[in-house]
């Protein structure tokens, strides 16, 4: 049975994960056609519900719905009646009442599109909630490294920076670990989360070490909107310790892959030169990302059998109706 | 008789068991030989033709129909697979999955395509394979070649090019290999 939600990495398991990402390939073929569209979602209706800024994600599942042929309902907090003060159950309940087959979510508090799941029966995707998950990003993270080593068995990959208030580093952790990688988390003591019980990967507070043994070395943002907690001394200070520098650039391997989930502080965790180093897939993260989404949106709204159709006919000879796997 | 097992989209496939065999190694060698020869005839030649194949059923045999148009005239044959699953009516009706990634050589635009494959049933595979072709060009016309025709259409849809016509029960299933066609049913 295909899964109905995108929550978490954790509910996929190996694999789903590998399943997703063989089904990539296929929507990767069709995002290099001449004419890139498919009609496979056709009369499927998705929301956005992004209650967090985003440019990338919000225009990557944009785009992967288009392709797809489903329709879209754009929902932005600041013009919706949130501002009148509408609950997020109200306004969920208001959209699923127009008819949607699916729901990305955003949202500043982890557990929302868990809580949105149990009131309307849409599909819900998370496209981040809080610090706790952001399961397409880590998809396409997956489907980035395995596009360039084939296997993730046995890789090593660094996660740098702040892990702390990390979605994206959370998802990865879990991908990387069940495709068989080792993940190091490299941080200064004050940007690690304060309980590391159930990480499943190491731990290290000196980049130096750790960048020799690694396949791929992934920069998360330095959240700058948080720095008034003052968790780092100064940016030069991070960017010393932590950032991959032009000097660490120069001692990097040659195959060793730079990847940075966007947007990019040029100059604090990755400078000018390692962002535009031929080592870094940070454009193909982006382009990968329209790709994967298209997967996962068309694994959760087109296998639901003949629960999405009611009224479809159901040939005799066509065996049973449940999903696959 | 021969079992086999059969890749189709999950839960589907399992294995085939054989009732009777209708054709043999080489008659599927000398049909491919025939539809090469009449493919060509059909076209005054192989330019602009292109060659594609079905997945997975059609593509080891619109190899072979390929390989046969170059040994005939001396010239390329440019070849292409198609996985139709995105295009299919049947989407949201029952579980459909891209198995194959698709691969066209070049555009399409008045190009001559001819479509392979294994089985020519209900037609509706191949009204997904029309659809999807449209997404690379416009072809100035498309074909059919294949080499088993069972009946059973549901869609004004005829072959150009037929290896064998073979009278079915739709409750049967036609096993397509290089090896021979053997008519039998799935085994759940």
């Amino acid at each position: 049975m295909s899964p109905k939600h995108l929550l978490s990495i954790d509910d996929l398991g190996r694999d789903w994960i590998e399943e997703i990402l063989r089904l990539t390939d296929s929507f990767a073929e069709v995002s290099a056609r001449p004419i890139p569209k498919v009609p496979a979602l056709r009369g499927k209706n998705i929301a956005w519900l992004f209650y967090e800024d985003s440019t990338r994600t919000r225009l990557s599942f944009e785009t992967a719905a288009k392709r797809l042929s489903a329709d879209t309902m754009n929902f932005s907090v600041s013009s919706s009646s949130v501002n009148k003060g509408e609950s997020l159950r109200d306004t969920c309940l208001t959209i699923s009442a127009m008819g949607v087959d699916a729901i990305v979510v955003r949202h500043k508090s982890a557990g929302v599109p868990w809580q949105i799941a149990k009131w309307i029966d849409a599909s819900i995707i998370n496209a981040g909630d809080g610090w706790h998950q952001h399961p397409t990003q880590a998809l396409l993270d997956c489907y980035t490294l395995t596009q360039k080593f084939g296997s993730l068995d046995g890789r090593h990959i660094a996660i740098v920076g702040d892990i702390k208030h990390s979605r994206v580093a959370r998802s990865d952790i879990a991908a990387f670990t069940a495709l068989g990688a080792e993940v190091t988390i490299v941080a200064p003591q004050t940007l690690m989360p304060p309980s590391l019980e159930g990480w499943n990967c190491k731990v290290s507070h000196d980049l130096d070490a750790v960048l020799p043994t690694v396949d791929a070395v992934y920069l998360l943002r330095m959240q700058l909107e948080r720095q008034q907690e003052a968790l780092v001394p100064s940016l030069r200070e991070y960017t010393a310790g932590y950032g991959l520098t032009d000097e660490r650039l120069e001692h990097l391997g040659a195959n060793t892959l730079i990847m940075h989930p966007g947007p990019m502080n040029r100059g604090v965790e990755i400078s000018q030169k390692a962002a535009d180093d031929p080592r870094s897939a940070v454009t193909q993260q982006v382009a990968n990302g329209v790709s994967v989404r298209m997967a996962v949106l068309f694994l959760l709204l087109g296998n639901n059998g003949s629960d999405s159709h009611p009224n479809a006919p159901r040939p005799n000879d066509q065996g049973p109706n449940e999903g696959i796997l | 008789m021969a079992e086999r097992e059969r890749k189709m989209t999950r839960p589907f496939g399992g294995v085939f068991v054989a009732r009777t065999s209708v054709m043999s190694a080489d008659d599927i060698d000398r049909a491919i030989w025939r539809m090469s020869h009449e493919i060509i005839e059909h076209n005054h030649g192989v330019d602009n033709v292109v060659v594609v194949g079905l997945q997975t059923g059609g593509v080891p045999l619109a190899e072979r129909i390929g390989e046969a148009m170059v040994e005939i005239t001396g010239r390329d044959v440019p070849f292409g697979t198609i996985d139709v699953a995105l295009h299919r009516d049947d989407i949201g009706i029952r579980p459909v999955m891209p198995e194959e990634v698709t691969s066209i050589p070049c555009d399409l635009l008045n190009k001559v395509v001819v479509l392979i494959d294994d089985v020519l049933f209900t037609g509706r595979t191949i009204r997904a394979a029309l659809d999807a072709l449209t997404t690379f060009g416009r072809p100035r016309s498309v074909q059919l070649a294949v080499m088993v025709d069972r009946g059973h259409r549901e869609l004004p849809i005829r072959p150009d090019y037929v290896g064998k016509n073979i009278p079915t029960r739709r409750d049967e299933v036609v096993d397509v290999t290089l090896d021979g066609v053997q008519l039998g049913e799935m085994r759940k």
